[in-house]
């Protein structure tokens, strides 16, 4: 059942990149897109940045990182915190359970510190 | 003597962030479609209110942008509201069937898991959802981390008894 609603979500996905496509770049923070610019970061066409997440960079110690090392901590951290921003951040705080505070906090926070202080020296690389 | 009983099975607890009101009905399998219709109505809306970009991850995580938590915060006030009507009104599922909420254990994984899965967020701009319809959005490198997430949820089977929780 799950995962015919996870395939619906590959559809949906297709869908939006085709039919309901928007040919507009994403508007983002001037700050963030300078920001960007040092790691080498200048297309905004796509939902993830090509520059960096592609079959080609798979293969590099950044591409390898931010895809592998991340997508695996992705699936990792999911099972270990019982739920992901989903059946925590969204449903579990709408239910107003506070293990799921607590793990929306911790989602943050882990967020925040890869982003500040350890995604800009792995995108530098 | 006294057994005193302890749940090691977490497959269990996660299943009881997403799922607790799995129908014990059997159905034909063409009703399986309705899940493929809110599959698909949930990635649109997700490429759509660009959650599931990678740059608005970005934005969020260096407090640049009120996006991520605007979309955030009206989903959890809404779904409060869902979750109150569906108590107050003592509303069932379409199949008659009754909506039972459980409440959720603390565990110390919500904490290590929580951050691990934070680290995860920020690095991959995605959560295990909206993979998928990156995917979809023709990043078929995607794949690759969709799998390697995978292998993460089977890393935590294999180490589970032996992380603090």
């Amino acid at each position: 059942m799950e995962f015919i609603f996870c395939n619906g979500n590959y559809f949906g996905g297709i869908i939006s990149a085709t039919v309901l496509a928007d040919p507009n770049p994403v508007q983002l923070n001037p700050s963030l897109i300078k920001e960007l610019h040092t790691y080498g970061i200048n297309n905004y066409d796509h939902l993830i940045p090509v520059d960096v997440f592609n079959w080609r960079s798979l293969l590099t110690i950044k591409g390898f990182l931010l895809m592998v090392v991340g997508g695996f901590l992705v699936g990792f951290g999911t099972r270990y915190a019982g739920g992901c921003t989903s059946g925590h951040s969204i449903t579990g705080l709408s239910n107003l359970q506070w293990p799921s505070l607590i793990a929306t906090v911790c989602f943050m926070a882990g967020g925040f510190i890869m982003a500040n202080l350890i995604l800009p020296f792995i995108l530098k690389l | 003597m006294q057994i005193k009983e302890t749940n090691i099975d977490f497959e269990v607890r996660s299943l009881d962030a997403m799922c607790v009101n799995e129908s014990e009905l059997v159905h034909p399998w063409w009703f399986n479609f309705k899940y493929l219709f809110a599959g698909i109505v949930f990635g649109i809306i997700l490429v759509k209110a660009q959650v599931i970009s990678w740059f608005r991850i970005q934005e969020m995580f260096r407090l640049q942008s009120f996006h991520m938590f605007g979309v955030i915060g009206s989903a959890v006030v809404t779904g409060a509201i869902s979750v109150f009507l569906i108590k107050k009104l003592n509303l069932k599922t379409m199949y008659g069937e009754e909506i039972k909420f459980y409440p959720k254990q603390f565990s110390k994984g919500q904490i290590f898991g929580g951050l691990l899965f934070g680290f995860g967020w920020a690095l991959t701009g995605a959560c295990p959802g909206p993979l998928f319809a990156q995917i979809g959005t023709g990043a078929t490198v995607i794949l690759v981390s969709l799998f390697s997430a995978v292998a993460g949820t089977w890393m935590y089977g294999l180490l589970s008894k032996r992380l603090p929780h």
